[in-house]
């Protein structure tokens, strides 16, 4: 039978088992939606802004462990969507984003709403592509959806010409398709990864670097097992963090730029680095010539680009890492590191993860609040200070996960990412089960805090913890250490008349806009401001009884708090500032 | 890292609007160093295959390795640096401006590279050559030294594995 391509494409998205769409509409997909509002089976959420709607399918994504699925117009609809489609793109998130175009008749004569959005995200998706022909708009999506979700996952864009969608064809949506120049990793090299073992095995001094890519590959509990049996310690990366849980006695911290110090010790000191799921990013490695000295290192990853970049290997694994974890465990057995792992433990007590605690709330107190609030959970954090925070103080079981943009470091991400998850968890049906809980700062909120009017419409009850300092803090902590206290233009409360040189808060500065507790209200949200220390678990409590709306809770802390200990830029990692 | 050296790269991609723009663009985007890229249909009508030269260490060729490899439009890599092959270039030259002695001096030229005069004017002489392009290079030097006129195009050089050939 022959069917229009907006036909076609809904088919496609049922077949895919999509059941929440993130879209926002303009003239070159009304033709799509006009055939959406006949399809009752997919949900589809209505955004404020198309950066935040791909960052919402993020978070979606992350929840569900599915595709993340958006639908954007052409031009600036589609423009507005690189920021999120970079960000998918730098942390592995499944995404599959359509957009419309104009008319293919149109296309280079710089038509309303045209731009060429295939050669701006070519390489900041897996795979981009223009439908050209009627016949391939099936194959096409069904290569997108493919492609996104299989080897080292991705963002994938597809571009519709509006002809396409309105053009007759076949009603045939593939099963499968073969893609001659993609194959992703399915296996393992058994003998490579053997080599890796004896390696492992002859360590006295190993470490396990766990990356993004145990989270991904939903290998935890593969991981738990095989350094269970092995007795060896485990380091996290940002992106790793929750491979194992916090709460194991051979978890061993964050590494990097503000990890913990006893871990940057371990790594600077160990024998055999094996390290799996992780790209060895510059804010893991610092000063690349003093990273490991000592160690001879394993790298397990489903990248083969990834493997010698940054950091030469001595013995590279192509692989999954669940299917890794799982055929090692085949081998595994008892190591003697415990003289090991007590040096490390030294190193923690010299020198323990922790904040002040002597002049009023601080960070940790409210991350220490939300561990026991809300211990099943999706924490989303923003980018920034609270960030650093989040991955030093929140503790992941099996039952919390964490969900952070860490690649990009994309400020705005964190409160449409927790609406993402929060439809995600609906989809699981976990809503209730499980909580959203969203850290931001009051820098990166603001770049995305239109979001509030979707939550609120959506039924969203997400809990915002937003720790207000009145600056933007990560980079406010770089003039306070690095650059004389000379805060240019990291003050959000400045206005026009300040003196023009400002050395932090004081009594003459002038009112905090936007008054958040209002604004929350304006939108018919939960608003609650905690000054105090004392009221931190009431407030957090509180808003997880809200379940109708979400919760804004701001929280006032002090700006001078900076995020310790911290490594600068280009340094050794063991070269670490404590205080 | 290892030192810079030339490498050859042969690419079969799909033959699609926008795979060129998006190999060209990783070159850019990384910062790779590409030296020259030629680009042509195969017998078969939708694939085609690309030249790629590139002045590179080991550890950056790996990685341009691997970039490639990952690109879902690309069908298949090889290294054809070690690899015996037969590479040729198409040069144009057009010696201008020249008297009968400039001339027969270009002639010669000619002679001694192997290659053909293939137009003539009342002061002017163009030369074809088909030769590898370190030849070619060799070639403009000699042509930039005798004449004060010249006008090179170059295209590029393409390259197929040698069948009995151990030479380059």
């Amino acid at each position: 039978m022959e069917i229009t391509g907006r036909k076609l494409f809904v088919k496609a998205l049922l077949e895919e088992g999509v059941e929440t769409l993130f879209a926002y509409p303009g003239g070159m997909i009304t033709d799509i939606m006009d055939e959406l509002y006949k399809t009752p089976d997919i949900h589809v959420v209505l955004p404020r802004h198309e950066q935040a709607l791909v960052h919402e399918a993020e978070g979606y994504a992350r929840a569900t462990g599915k595709i993340g699925v958006a639908l954007v117009t052409s031009g600036p609809g589609a423009t507005n969507t690189i920021t999120a489609i970079a960000d998918a793109h730098s942390d592995s998130i499944p995404l599959v984003v359509f957009t419309g175009q104009v008319p293919e008749a149109l296309i280079g004569n710089d038509a309303f709403q045209e731009v060429d959005i295939v050669g701006m995200t070519r390489n900041i998706t897996k795979y981009s592509v223009t439908v050209k022909n009627r016949h391939e708009l099936g194959r096409v999506i069904k290569m997108a959806f493919h492609i996104a979700n299989t080897g080292k996952p991705g963002p994938v864009l597809v571009d519709i010409p509006k002809d396409i969608q309105l053009q007759k064809g076949s009603d045939e949506y593939p099963d499968h398709v073969e893609i001659r120049g993609y194959k992703p990793n399915q296996s393992v090299h058994i003998g490579q990864l053997k080599k890796a073992y004896k390696l492992l095995r002859s360590a006295k001094k190993p470490v396990i670097l766990a990356g993004g890519g145990i989270n991904i590959a939903g290998a935890n509990e593969a991981l738990t097992r095989f350094v269970e049996t092995m007795n060896i310690p485990v380091a996290t990366t940002v992106m790793g963090k929750g491979a194992i849980s916090e709460e194991h006695p051979l978890y061993i911290g964050n590494a990097g730029m503000h990890g913990r110090y006893a871990v940057n010790q371990a790594i600077g000191a160990c024998d055999v680095l094996f390290s799996i799921g992780t790209r060895f990013n510059d804010r893991i490695t610092g000063d690349l010539n003093e990273f490991a000295p000592h160690a001879k290192i394993i790298h397990v990853d489903i990248d083969t680009a990834s493997i010698s970049r940054n950091v030469v290997v001595d013995v590279p694994v192509v692989s999954d890492a669940k299917l890794a974890l799982q055929k090692l465990m085949e081998w595994a057995e008892p190591m003697e590191t415990s003289a090991w792992i007590q040096k490390i433990g030294k190193w923690a007590e010299e020198n323990p993860l922790a904040m002040r605690r002597d002049k009023g709330m601080s960070p940790q107190m409210i991350m220490e609040g939300i561990n026991k609030v809300y211990p099943n959970s999706i924490v989303v954090t923003d980018v920034g200070q609270h960030q650093m925070w989040a991955s030093q103080y929140i503790k992941l079981t099996e039952n919390k996960r964490f969900v952070t943009s860490g690649g990009l470091g994309t400020m705005g991400f964190g409160f449409p990412a927790a609406l993402g998850a929060a439809e995600g968890l609906r989809d699981m049906g976990k809503f209730g089960e499980k909580q959203v809980v969203c850290i931001t700062g009051d820098g990166g909120f603001q770049m995305n805090m239109q979001e509030m009017a979707t939550a609120i419409c959506e039924k969203l009850p997400i809990t915002i913890c937003l720790l207000n300092n009145q600056y933007l803090g990560m980079v406010r902590q770089f003039q306070q250490v690095f650059y004389g206290k000379r805060y240019e233009i990291t003050c959000l409360a400045r206005r026009l008349d300040c003196p023009e040189q400002c050395k932090g808060p004081n009594p003459s500065c002038q009112p905090y806009v936007p008054d958040f507790m209002k604004w929350a209200e304006s939108y018919g949200a939960h608003a609650i401001r905690v000054t105090d220390q004392e009221e931190i678990e009431s407030a957090l409590t509180l808003a997880k009884k809200y379940t109708d709306a979400p919760t804004l809770i701001e929280f006032i802390i002090s700006t001078d708090e900076i995020v310790l200990p911290m490594v600068k830029g280009g340094n050794p990692m063991t070269e670490m500032i404590l205080k | 890292m290892g030192q810079m050296k030339n490498r050859w790269i042969a690419l079969y991609v799909e033959n699609e609007v926008g795979v060129l723009a998006k190999v060209s663009g990783l070159f850019s985007a990384k910062s790779y160093n590409l030296q020259s890229l030629t680009v042509g249909t195969t017998e078969h009508e939708d694939i085609s295959r690309m030249t790629i030269g590139v002045a590179s260490d080991d550890v950056t060729f790996e990685q341009i390795k691997k970039q490639l490899n990952s690109m879902v439009e690309v069908i298949k890599v090889m290294d054809l640096t070690n690899v015996p092959i037969h590479m040729k270039e198409v040069l144009f030259a057009k010696i201008k401006r020249v008297g009968p002695a400039e001339k027969e001096e270009a002639f010669r030229i000619a002679q001694v590279f192997g290659i053909q005069p293939i137009d003539i004017g009342e002061d002017s002489v163009l030369l074809e050559s088909t030769l590898t392009e370190r030849r070619n290079d060799e070639l403009v030097k000699i042509l930039r030294a005798s004449f004060k006129h010249i006008d090179v195009v170059r295209g590029g050089a393409v390259a197929m594995e040698g069948i009995s050939t151990s030479c380059r």
